[in-house]
């Protein structure tokens, strides 16, 4: 059961409260028309499944019914952090593995109740 | 004005009316506990509900001037008048739920849409579709506990808050008008399933329900 | 029943029971008698039960080992009537209760003489590792009839028969830091943080806090320890900020630290809750617990040694048999012999001697122990035998003797000539392994610690580990480091903690500890008698080495293949004992076998506790209508939409018969087409859309067009996702130029909201409009039929005239006096209104619609007759219909596709690719079965060629069938490869039964083909 960050609602709120809804950041391209069967059916069909650092949309739908965007470990599924729609992830795969080489992460971190 | 179309669903005529938990009291009856009751359940039946969209700029002094409330700007913040009996919660950063006795719910869209003028915003009228229950008693907090995820302790619930939650298997927008007294607006829908839960739920407090 | 026994083992003094009261109790239809402050296994062991049960596989007698959790054996089944029946209870972790009644989980016919016994004692041979798999595997067929007598042999407990008399509930917790375990490590942390003013929750599996405390030799300032755990417990007990939960397990890390507790709030004052105030109180109760902070302060399992016959009633950890002398007043036995590796086991020996028992010897692994316990038994002229261990248990019901030889430990072997000590109780300590269980819960991998012989939990974000958990044991240490977490929780979590006070703890001076783990026996492990790792699913060394043997080398494979740690057990006391052996075998460290996982739960929590509240009529939510009491009185059957009860048909009596559900529907559906019917809709999802971009958002988000719908008008609207499939239609009305109400189906509502929400939030944020749900806030009610207009005029100040309230127009208007918006729309064919007012006056509006509607032949009608009526219009339902493969043109509605929009609209580029674009796509259509009797089975696959060989080619299936009354024969609506260029042809059903029936394809409207009737 995930403690989730709401960046609408500016606190941590129960998973019941959410819906997810899959890989962020896919942009539903601009001319479909100009699209080949292809790349449409990239965009409606094909998703990242990574090792680690993912981005996800969720939505706070019991709650303030906003969609927003987590990125989170799929390892570990902790999450490093939210941000609302439309602002970019601070924390990446590339981020991450740049970080790993300084200090490990203070063990006693928690989440507040 | 906003061209939107406006429908006042009441009438002044003597019409029988039946509020969300009309058939729960029927069905499920108003449980008086015999001795001192720690937990009291009231329904505040045919309030008006407008649930009230747009930005918050927008809306500000509309509010202000129109319902004499300050909009809140923060989230999980509940404002009510020096009586109580009209309040607008924060449910998200571009919507509101105004809570108002019955049937002055129409006057004050009209009020409201008239003094918001061309602006983009959105009036919708809910009255019909949920029911105000009120929870009090030195159990509330502990029924509560049972039924939402949310942390009702005093320490993260205080006066002025409220929330939208998970209630049971079902959602509720929950909160605390004041030091003793709990909110919860239920969807008609979902009432009788409320309703049995709280009885059931309350029965080990000697929940008492006033009509 | 028998006379009640004498507690023969019950010492005279010690304890922490209450002798001056005594408790009767039923074991195996046995009585007997015990004290408050018993577990049921001390009262077991004061009253000399040696046999609790029959081993899982081997159906070996077993008695009680442990004192706690981590007990294999003592696995009861509770309760005095059949729905109390509780099963898996751990006699070592219930508390006694007057008339408390147990028996046996394995054991048939009974545990003192077993028929399966027969088979254990041979079945060494019969039932190595994998033994169910080999033997039971073919032929597949049989497989049920040998599960039933191996489920019958094995015994797993049985559920009861009968309805369970308790409530359970479920309490949702949040606080700053959560203390799991209120031992000596645990106290310290909670103080600690409890004294800075965070949420401070302690947990605690046992009857009472202070865990090894309670039962602890050693001294706190001086004086006995459990005067400091009280004096502790009373400061908690009285900080309004700290909830202490006494008889709760953790069972359960989850993410982000939420944890769940199992707390048992009256399964210590009888099988069933008291009642209180005439309410039976909540006799379980689940902690849903999400923690700043988690301190996993909770302490050690003692590692038992394997040797032979290790499994022989009298068979005890060394710590159990202290805590039944200190705790409970029971000594297990006579006459011990304690084979250790380390000093802690020392304790057993010390304190057995004290209670006036004789200790035979000590046996201690190492050539030369020395330690300040060591002197104390030295001291105490107790015999040591150093250098030495307990190769094997002898006694098949009770320990009779110890075999005692002297071991090389590298070597694996016995070295030296076999003594055999006559006794009656063998305690062994091979050590401690922290409890590492619910930090393995959340993924964290554990780290082995060689100076401590054990693995010390692996830790997540948020979480600590504290005294034995942890791997440190000296209890002045284990204090400290408890009173360190509760500090740094609490800080983390934003509070300041003022000192805490350490009470000063004995200096102990100990000798190192021996890695002993399986005890070498003369004969080769595979030769040799059975050397128990896992008592409760019957592992053996042998097993385990056999596995290693056949090729598992990861220990997750060899748990697997030999359930060793499987089950209730969780491999609390056998999972290190295992890897170590299987370290051996594979000439491995115990870090290269692998670490251990365990999973939840860590004891097992009934179903009670689990579901909580969530039951019988509060199993999930019902919604009604406001319409429901009206729909219930009259008699109504109800469907499931969702968590919507719809009515489904109103059977009426006919001559004291009641309808069937056919002869209802078909009256209903007659009334619709020559009279009037009214249907509660008030279930449709309406969705109120504002802004000056509403329209524009209705063209992006449906298929078909809506820049030319003008004020006062309804349009059908389809919608798809953006792969072309349909996902759900309805009708959307303009009440005015910005303002739009939008119907979705009943199931879909909350979702095509989202839907909307997630298009205008994530893609389209420019556009200006708002979306809210007003489905709860109107009811809707359809009076649809030729008489209709009739009905409706009656009641209502509306202009009804058909030129100037059309077929798709709205209008508002009092109805029954209450003010209404009403639709002329229409799923049935018919002359239709859907009246919508204010739900808080429907009832009156329904009402006053009956009372005049009477002489019109008003019929109430449900769900089954609106699907009758639609499906003889060709009318779709989305989810019916369709299933997310289905496209609007495959459907036949090019008509409501609007490819010329100039927005590329969410579904038109799928619509376009050379799949959606295929002439052999299943397409919709009519099917009516050549003899007008049949009703074609929903789902029914269909052929074009019956005579086909099989696997016959199937190219669609039937979606909608039913009886028309109106047309008195049965037809369907179904999906066939090319439909639309097939009419008239003729396709087959094979059914499951070699029936085929046949059917030609048709139309899919089979009623009123140009509409006439709607349109009046």
């Amino acid at each position: 059961m995930f403690y989730i960050y709401c960046p609408y609602c500016g606190e941590h709120r129960e998973e019941e409260e959410f819906h997810p809804k899959g890989q962020a950041h896919l942009e539903r391209p601009k001319e479909p028309e100009a699209c080949s069967d292809e790349e449409w059916g990239d965009y409606l069909f094909f998703r990242d499944n990574p090792r680690g650092v993912h981005h996800e949309m969720w939505v706070h739908a019991v709650g303030c019914r906003k969609f927003f965007n987590v990125t989170r470990h799929t390892v570990s599924y902790e999450i490093l952090e939210t941000y609302k729609m439309g602002e970019q992830p601070s924390i990446t795969a590339d981020s991450q593995s740049q970080a790993r080489e300084g200090a490990a992460v203070s063990q006693q971190e928690g989440v507040r109740a | 004005m906003s061209n939107a179309a406006t429908f006042d669903t009441r009438t002044e005529t003597a019409i029988p009316v039946e509020s969300p938990l009309a058939y729960s009291y029927r069905r499920s009856g108003a449980p008086q506990a015999g001795g001192p009751s720690r937990l009291q359940l009231r329904e505040r039946a045919m309030l008006g509900h407008l649930i009230l969209r747009g930005g918050a700029i927008v809306l500000d002094e509309a509010v202000r001037d129109v319902l004499g409330l300050n909009l809140p700007g923060q989230p999980q913040t509940l404002v009510q008048d020096a009586s109580g009996e009209r309040s607008i919660q924060w449910l998200s950063p571009d919507e509101w739920l105004v809570i108002v006795p019955g049937g002055e719910e129409f006057p004050l869209e009209t009020k409201l849409r008239e003094q918001l003028g061309s602006a983009h915003f959105a009036i919708s009228d809910v009255s019909g579709g949920q029911t105000l229950i009120e929870l009090s008693g030195e159990a509330a907090r502990e029924l509560l506990m049972k039924t939402v995820v949310y942390d009702v302790h005093p320490s993260h619930f205080p006066v002025g808050k409220g929330v939208t939650t998970v209630f049971a298997k079902a959602t509720t927008i929950l909160r605390r008008p004041s030091e003793d007294r709990w909110e919860l607006v239920i969807r008609r829908s979902f009432a009788d399933y409320c309703y049995r839960w709280l009885l059931d739920a309350g029965a080990e407090f000697g929940i008492n329900v006033q009509q | 029943m028998s006379q009640s026994k004498q507690q023969v083992y019950r010492l005279n003094t010690g304890g922490r029971i209450d002798r001056s009261r005594t408790l009767s109790f039923t074991f195996n239809g046995q009585r007997y008698q015990g004290h408050p402050g018993d577990t049921l296994a001390s009262a077991l062991l004061a009253n000399g039960i040696d046999i609790v049960n029959r081993s899982f596989k081997y159906s070996r007698p077993r008695g009680i080992v442990a004192a706690g959790a981590e007990e294999p054996n003592a696995i009861v089944q509770l309760g005095s009537s059949e729905a109390a029946q509780v099963p898996n209870v751990r006699a070592t972790q219930q508390a006694l209760y007057d008339g408390l009644t147990a028996s046996s989980t394995n054991g048939w016919p009974n545990v003192q003489r077993d028929l399966m016994g027969l088979f254990g004692k041979l079945g060494g041979q019969f039932m190595p590792p994998g033994f169910y798999y080999k033997t039971f595997m073919a032929p597949a067929s049989m497989w049920l009839t040998y599960e039933k007598y191996i489920r019958k042999a094995a015994g797993l407990g049985r559920s009861p028969m009968e309805a369970d008399p308790d409530n359970y509930d479920h309490f949702n917790q949040h606080c700053d830091v959560l203390v799991v375990g209120a031992g000596a490590a645990g106290l310290a942390a909670a103080l600690a943080a409890a004294r800075s003013g965070a949420r401070v929750m302690v947990a605690d599996e046992q009857e009472e806090m202070g865990g090894s405390l309670l039962a602890s030799r050693e001294t706190l300032e001086g004086k006995p320890a459990d005067q400091w755990v009280a004096r502790v417990l009373d400061e908690l007990a009285s900080c309004e900020n700290v909830t202490l939960l006494p008889r709760t397990t953790a069972n359960g890390y989850h993410d982000h630290n939420f944890v769940t507790l199992h707390e048992r709030r009256t399964e210590h004052l009888g099988d069933t809750a008291p009642v209180e105030n005439g309410h039976r109180q909540v006799r379980a109760r689940l902690h849903r617990v999400r923690a700043g902070q988690v301190i996993l302060s909770t302490g050690t399992h003692e590692r038992p040694l394997v040797y032979a016959g290790n499994d022989v009633p009298g068979n005890l950890l060394a710590g159990a048999v202290s805590t039944y002398i200190r705790r409970y007043g029971v000594a297990p036995g006579r006459k011990l012999v304690l084979s250790t590796s380390n000093d802690y086991g020392y304790r057993a020996a010390l304190d057995w001697k004290e209670a006036g028992c004789k200790v035979v010897a000590i046996v201690d692994a190492r050539e030369v122990p020395a330690g300040d316990w060591v002197d104390a038994a030295r001291a105490q002229g107790i015999k040591i035998i150093t250098g030495c261990a307990v190769i094997e248990a002898k006694g098949s019901n009770r320990v009779t003797a110890a075999r005692v030889a002297k071991i090389d430990i590298e070597a694996f072997k016995v070295t030296g000539p076999v003594q055999e000590l006559a006794c009656d109780t063998i305690a062994s300590s091979g050590g401690y392994s922290p409890v590492i269980h619910l930090a393995s819960h959340t993924g964290a991998r554990p780290t082995w610690r060689d100076d401590i012989l054990g693995f010390v939990p692996g830790l997540v974000k948020g979480v600590q580990a504290c005294g034995g958990a942890n791997g440190c044991y000296a209890l002045g240490d284990v204090l400290a480091e408890g009173v360190e977490a509760g500090i740094k929780a609490a800080a983390a979590m934003g509070h300041a903690v003022q000192t805490v006070t350490l009470p000063s703890a004995e200096r102990l001076q100990q000798g190192p500890a021996v890695a002993l783990f399986q005890v070498p026996h003369e004969k080769p492990t595979l030769r040799g008698p059975k050397q128990f790792v896992d008592l409760q699913n019957d592992v053996t060394a042998a097993g385990i080495e056999l596995a290693t043997r056949e090729g598992f080398e990861s220990i997750e494979h060899i748990k697997r293949y030999t359930a060793m740690g499987f089950g209730t057990d969780q491999g609390k006391l056998g999972n290190i004992n295992g890897m170590a052996i299987a370290a051996r075998c594979l000439n491995r460290s115990i870090p290269e076998v692998g670490t251990t996982v365990f999973r939840p739960n860590y004891t097992p929590v009934t179903f009670g506790a689990i579901v909580g509240r969530h039951c019988r009529d509060l199993f999930d939510p019902e919604r009604y209508t406001a319409l429901h009491q009206w729909h219930v009185e009259r008699g109504a059957e109800f469907e499931d939409v969702g968590q919507w009860k719809r009515p489904w048909y109103y059977p009426q009596k006919v001559n004291g018969k009641t309808e069937t559900m056919h002869e209802a529907v078909a009256r209903e559906c007659l009334a619709v087409r020559e009279k009037v019917g009214i249907l509660d809709a008030s279930t449709l999802g309406k969705i109120d859309i504002q802004g000056p971009d509403a329209r524009e958002f209705l063209a992006r988000i449906y298929t078909n067009k809506w820049e030319k719908l003008a004020v006062g008008k309804c349009r059908y609207g389809l919608m798809c996702k953006d792969d072309g499939m349909v996902t759900d239609d309805g009708v959307t009305s303009c009440l005015a130029e910005n303002h739009f109400l939008m119907t979705t189906t009943t199931g879909g509502a909350a979702a095509i909201l989202e839907w909307l929400e997630l298009w205008h939030q994530t893609e389209w944020p420019e556009l200006d409009v708002y979306f809210s749900s007003v489905t709860d806030h109107w009811a809707t009610m359809t009076i649809t039929g030729p008489e209709a207009r009739k009905l409706l005029a009656e009641i209502s100040d509306l202009d009804l005239d058909r030129d100037s309230f059309k077929f798709m127009d709205w209008r508002s208007g009092n109805v029954a006096g209450v003010p209404a918006r009403v639709y002329r729309i229409s799923f049935t064919g018919e002359l239709t209104f859907e009246i919508n007012v204010q739900a808080n006056y429907a009832m009156h509006v329904w009402q006053t619609l009956f009372k005049h509607g009477e002489k019109y032949g008003l019929t109430p009608y449900g769900t089954e007759t609106m699907h009758v009526l639609r499906a003889e219009k060709g009318f779709i339902i989305v989810g019916q219909e369709t299933d997310g493969s289905v496209t609007p043109e495959d459907l036949g509605m090019q008509w409501a596709i609007g490819y010329d929009k100039p927005y590329s609209w969410i579904g038109k580029r799928a619509l376009t690719r050379s799949d959606t674009k295929r002439e052999n796509r299943k397409q919709l259509v009519g099917l009516r079965p050549k003899d007008p009797k049949v009703i074609l089975e929903e789902g029914a696959q269909i052929v074009f060629d019956p005579n086909h060989a099989i696997p016959m080619p199937m190219v669609g299936h039937v979606t909608s069938s039913y009886y028309s009354p109106i047309l008195d024969s049965g037809f369907a609506l179904a999906v066939v490869k090319g439909g639309h260029q097939k009419l008239g042809e003729t396709v087959y059903l094979p059914m499951a039964d070699g029936q085929t029936f046949e059917a030609e394809i048709v139309s899919t409207i089979f009623y009123d083909p140009k509409g006439e009737r709607q349109n009046v």
